[in-house]
């Protein structure tokens, strides 16, 4: 097998529990888009136009008669800052993917193939096939069950009952283990988790990732101590 | 479908869009002193936290012990599908357990 072939596989493969977890909450958003008087088109659209599920949450939430243009996409930006963090790191690790190419990455980068990306770049060099493996799955799941979802046009029963609103949560914590490198670690993850669980208790909105995000990379340049590997 | 609808839909498409292509231009050409490197490293698990901050941290016990126990899991080295079902179960268990 060549290794484009096994990378598209291994992608394939660890991103299959995250597949799992985005069908109900696609199916979720597509009612909710359906409550609101979006048509099934118009959901399909947005959610490949725009393919960001948070941000699709809100936007539902908000959509009205008229639809608010500016509103809209200013919270779009807002929920989406994050995603700034999130591709200058990654950007450290495609080297060995054409850089004509990185329009596409950036359109596929979402909060969980993010974290599978910088996962894999762990331990090997990120490759097209693999990337593709994790996102294309994400994509299309995403798409189809959103637009099912708005065809069905009735409420899904509550995801927590089932526990799956933790399942993006506990995805998250699995691949955090993956970056400890000890007690400088340690102290990246609680300035950043103070930050974060402070703000979101203060600011209402997707500030809190920002902020703790930001406080986590300030700590360690505080912290940074020539030939210490932190 | 109103050219409202579809200007909000392009209007959310750019905007998304521009943030997830920006990183990618941010830092390039830059010489980066080892101590900005450092801070980059740290941004990884430092986002990761900060994106589960609010449920591990804010919401109740029953979601700080699941969290607890799906790291003991990730500590194991379990494999991912096997330590998402752990956390699911966890907290469901212990949903029900308090409340």
């Amino acid at each position: 097998m060549n290794s484009g072939r096994r990378d598209f596989l291994t992608g394939l493969s660890e991103v299959a529990p995250v597949v799992v977890a985005y069908v109900p909450i696609g199916l979720l958003w597509g009612t909710l888009a359906a409550a609101k008087g979006i048509s099934p088109f118009e959901a399909l659209l947005m959610s490949v136009i725009v393919f960001a599920g948070s941000a699709q949450f809100v936007a539902v939430d908000m959509w009205n008669d008229p639809v608010p243009v500016v509103l809209l996409t200013f919270t779009a930006l807002i929920v989406n800052v994050r995603h700034v963090l999130m591709s200058a790191s990654l950007s450290r690790h495609v080297g060995g993917i054409p850089r004509a190419l990185h329009p596409i990455l950036a359109y596929f980068l979402v909060d969980e193939s993010w974290a599978l990306a910088e996962r894999r770049a762990l331990q090997t060099p990120l490759t097209l096939a693999y990337y593709l493996g994790i996102t294309l799955p994400l994509a299309m799941t995403w798409w189809v069950c959103t637009g099912l979802g708005a065809m069905l046009g009735r409420a899904l029963g509550d995801t927590s009952a089932i526990g799956l609103d933790f399942a993006f949560s506990a995805m998250f914590i699995a691949i955090l283990m993956g970056f400890w490198k000890g007690a400088g670690t340690a102290g990246v993850l609680a300035a950043s988790g103070a930050v974060a669980a402070a703000t979101h208790l203060a600011v209402d909105g997707p500030w809190y990732i920002v902020a703790g995000g930001m406080a986590g990379a300030l700590y360690a340049y505080a912290t940074w101590r020539a030939g210490a590997d932190a | 479908m109103t050219a409202n609808a579809l200007l909000a839909i392009i209007g959310m498409g750019i905007a998304t869009y521009l943030t997830r292509l920006s990183g990618f231009y941010l830092l390039r050409g830059l010489n980066l002193t080892c101590r900005s490197k450092a801070a980059l490293d740290a941004l990884p698990p430092a986002v990761l936290m900060a994106v589960i901050a609010p449920v591990i941290l804010t919401t109740g016990w029953a979601e700080s012990a699941a969290a607890a126990i799906t790291a003991a899991a990730a500590f194991f080295r379990l494999p991912l599908a096997v330590t998402i079902v752990i956390g699911i179960a966890s907290v469901v268990v212990l949903r029900a357990i308090l409340g």
